[in-house]
């Protein structure tokens, strides 16, 4: 029995009204193309009563097969299938024609989008005529999560679904987790210690029986799908048992390598090679630095295993645990892993790195200091106590200039966005320089002052008002040194004039650049990025925590610069998605999976046997099954999709020599209706 | 489409879902304006194309085709886009023997972000193949006339 197809036509508003007759596009399909009984247009089809008619009309029409021609499948696909459900017509007999992204708002001649809208609409129809019922495949949920990062928003995504009730693994590759926030003296617009805010969310991780903490530790692989990731986790050799060590202290005391750069200090502090990078570390415990032991050395030299190099063995000796040292030498990377059924990535964020603006002396002149060496520099706990001191004398900076948009918003510089914090956190600065330093003046170049948010215009207000910070709008061209000063050249395009500072220390607001690794690590867990390697969200408006692969969330800065509330908000909402996940025990996936071949009798396959298929396949998902006769003898070996392996790439389809693969929802004869339905007219 | 003097080619794309069917949104999005010689064909990746798809295309009457995908190593299905690119490495020297001259097919490596990649690629190819003229080759033995469906006879 042919099918009878229902064709609906979105007005979308004006959107596509506007440049498309959506009228002759209903009344062409229902004219040219066979197979259809109704067409009709609504002004918008994704509203409750566009469904409501789409419903209606599959009840009253009995239509067997749904074309809507609106926006892009990858909005509202689900929505219209969904709808169909309810009338009980599978799902998988709605098909949508993209006449807006792909049509009309690309094209802006009426004739010709409405010429190109019509063909759409032939092709999506001929395809639905091929489309088959399909059932979602049921996938078990494993209820446990995992969450990449352990910055302030992979520690609160892990905090509110390990409230939730759920497991959490949580991976930080650094030594302790606390990510940036941790390293920030005073956070705006309230001032208050970002350590005081910070460190009681890190104990409660640390302390958290759902919570499963692995530190200097990195995602090795990801596997499997929705539900049921294999997650491969690589230990870094850490030379320390946690479980042994008390971090007492004693070893980082005793160790003779005292003038290696802190990472945490953004290198204006020292640390040991055996260190905790921050006193309120989580876990509290050392790390040794194998690059620059001199244990580690020796024996790289020598080429002997680490635990018979002589040189300094300082450190195990100090150690105070018997009859075991909590030190161990000889660790080695370990793999562990895990199985989850949701993963948060919260992997942050760099700063830029100094050399790129080479006029500003970044990495060039000690004077010259990053928004978080800054931070450093003002923070209590930082290398100088929160004194503000140049790195270079230790002298107090009497006139310091601030440059905004370092990198932000310079598409030269390869980075075109805006970094959103910089300007909040320059004026904070400015008050917190005023706050040390009371003689002292602030300058701050800036294009403009971004400072939307709830009281974020007052602060940043009060530091021009009330503090004192004298505003320059326009940008620095040159940073140079004279004596021990350094003399800033800019322009004030306000009053049109060249200005010249001789300032005693230029702190640069470096924009917020994604992680060097980010796209290797999107890799890993097929996820997309943008083009500045931040990792994309589906939608940007309606699904702004969902990666493009199911089951895997964003949270924080790795999705794009933000400042600590909306890291919060958004690793919240990326916890409340996990949490509905996990609630259920069995999920649907969509069915588009390969099948092969077996007709009846059940003895039958088109399959040859060659499983050239099994090479291509990403995911191992093709096994081998015997098809046996009555007697138990093997007639021939054949190809089997596993269902809950295959992800529905069509590689085995286009690869299958005898045409015995078809990709359920893209199968050849579908996409055949779609090819020969292209006219042109 | 066009005046009788004036041609306008046909092309076909074969998109994958992930990268340049997305992109090609996003371009849409961005309200960003580009020739409507295009009809698009998704597929979940280009590594799912059999070579097949593209001489039918041919056979209705593209003057041209584009297969465009996720960039090498960003494939959502790891590999697909590096199987689509050893297919047609092979494909290609098949098309003379087919009548077809292979500059008739592009491929392109589109990303979800890239909608302004999207609209120099496309306009790149109706334009290239505008040049090339019109691809006559399968018109005698294109014996299917408008609708192929073994029902429309019936209807």
């Amino acid at each position: 029995m042919s099918k009878k197809i229902g064709v609906f036509v979105c007005h979308c508003g004006t959107n596509i009204s506007a440049t498309v007759d959506v009228e002759k596009v209903a009344e062409e399909a229902k004219k040219k193309n066979p197979g259809v009984t109704y067409t009709t247009t609504h002004k918008y089809m994704c509203s409750d009563p566009g469904q409501k008619l789409l419903r209606d009309k599959i009840k009253e029409e009995g239509l067997t097969g749904i074309v809507v021609a609106a926006c892009s499948p990858k909005m509202h696909e689900r929505t219209f299938r969904n709808a169909a459900i309810k009338t009980g017509l599978n799902p998988y007999h709605v098909e949508i024609s993209n006449i807006r992204e792909q049509c009309s708002w690309v094209h802006k001649d009426k004739a010709v989008g409405t010429t190109k809208s019509i063909d759409l609409v032939r092709m999506m129809t001929e395809k639905t005529r091929k489309d088959k019922s399909l059932k979602p495949i049921k996938v078990h949920v494993t209820k446990r999560a995992l969450v990449i990062g352990g910055g302030i928003a992979g520690i609160q995504a892990a905090l509110d679904i390990a409230d939730g009730g759920n497991e959490v693994i949580l991976v930080e590759r650094e030594a302790s987790i606390g990510g940036h926030m941790a390293q920030l003296s005073e956070t705006f617009p309230t001032l208050d210690c970002s350590q005081c805010i910070m460190t009681p969310k890190m104990v409660e991780v640390a302390q958290h029986e759902n919570i499963k903490l692995y530190t200097w530790s990195e995602i090795e692989a990801v596997g499997g799908y929705l539900g049921n990731f294999d997650i491969k986790i690589r230990k870094k050799a850490r030379s320390v048992d946690l479980d042994l060590c008390t971090g007492c202290s004693s070893c980082w005391q005793v160790c003779p390598s005292k003038k290696i750069k802190s990472e945490f200090d953004m290198g204006l502090g020292n640390r040991t090679a055996i260190y905790v990078p921050f006193p309120q570390a989580i876990p509290s415990k050392p790390v040794i630095d194998r690059e620059n032991c001199l244990l580690f050395k020796d024996a790289r030299k020598k080429n002997i295993p680490p635990n018979d190099s002589k040189v300094c063995r300082k450190c195990i000796d100090a150690c105070p645990i018997a009859p075991v040292k909590a030190i161990d030498y000889s660790q080695e990377d370990e793999i562990v892993e895990e199985k989850v059924g949701a993963i948060v990535v919260a992997t942050g964020y760099r700063e830029l790195e100094d050399g790129l603006y080479g006029e500003y002396g970044g990495g060039k002149y000690k004077d010259v200091i990053t928004g978080l060496q800054f931070e450093r520099l003002a923070s209590a706990s930082g290398p100088t106590d929160g004194m503000i001191k140049r790195p270079s004398d230790g002298k107090e900076p009497e006139i310091i200039v601030f440059i905004q948009c370092v990198g932000s918003r310079d598409p030269s510089k390869g980075c075109s966005y805006c970094s959103k914090t910089c300007c909040m956190y320059t004026a904070k600065h400015t008050m917190l320089y005023k706050h040390k330093v009371h003689h002292g003046h602030a300058y701050v170049f800036y294009i403009d002052i971004r400072c939307a948010g709830k009281s974020y215009e007052e602060f940043a207000q009060r530091a021009i008002e009330e503090e004192g910070a004298t505003y320059l709008r326009g940008r620095v061209s040159r940073v140079y040194q004279k004596g021990d000063k350094l003399v800033v050249l800019g322009a004030d395009t306000l009053t049109g004039s060249v200005v010249e500072i001789e300032a005693e220390m230029v702190v640069l607001a470096s924009a917020m650049k994604a992680q060097d690794d980010a796209g290797e690590f999107a890799r890993k867990l097929s996820i997309q990025y943008d083009k500045d390697m931040f990792f994309s969200e589906i939608h940007p408006k309606l699904k702004p925590v969902e990666s493009s692969s199911a089951g895997i969330f964003l949270a924080g800065t790795c999705q794009g610069p933000k400042d600590i509330p909306e890291a919060v908000a958004q690793a919240g909402a990326a916890a409340s998605k996990v949490l509905a996940l996990l609630s259920s025990d069995e999920l649907e996936r969509e069915p588009v999976v390969a099948r092969v071949d077996r007709q009846l009798p059940p003895v039958f396959s088109t399959c040859i046997g060659c499983f050239y298929c099994q090479k291509v396949c990403p995911y191992s998902a093709i096994e081998q099954e015997d098809i046996k006769a009555r007697d138990g003898s093997v007639i021939k070996t054949v190809a089997r999709v596993n269902e809950g392996l295959c992800q529905g790439c069509g590689l085995c389809a286009a690869t299958c020599r005898s045409k015995s693969i078809e990709l359920a929802g893209f199968n050849d004869e579908q996409i055949y209706a779609e090819i020969n339905a292209v006219e042109f007219n | 489409m066009s005046e009788e003097n004036k041609f306008e080619p046909k092309i076909v794309a074969f998109l994958c879902n992930w990268c340049t069917y997305a992109g090609a949104d996003l371009a849409g999005t961005g309200r960003k304006q580009y020739q409507a010689n295009v009809r698009v064909i998704k597929l979940p990746c280009t590594g799912g194309i059999d070579p097949l798809f593209l001489i039918k295309a041919f056979e209705r009457g593209a003057d041209g085709i584009l297969v465009s995908g996720c960039h090498p190593g960003d494939c959502h299905y790891n590999s697909g886009n590096y199987h689509a690119r050893r297919r047609w490495n092979v494909f290609r020297p098949l098309l003379e023997f087919c009548g077809i001259n292979p500059e008739r097919i592009q491929f392109s490596w589109v990303s979800a972000a890239e909608g302004g990649k999207w609209v120099e690629t496309i306009n790149g190819v109706i334009d290239s193949i505008r040049a090339l003229g019109p691809f006559e080759g399968y018109q005698k033995i294109n014996t299917m006339g408008p609708m192929v469906s073994s029902e429309s006879a019936n209807q």
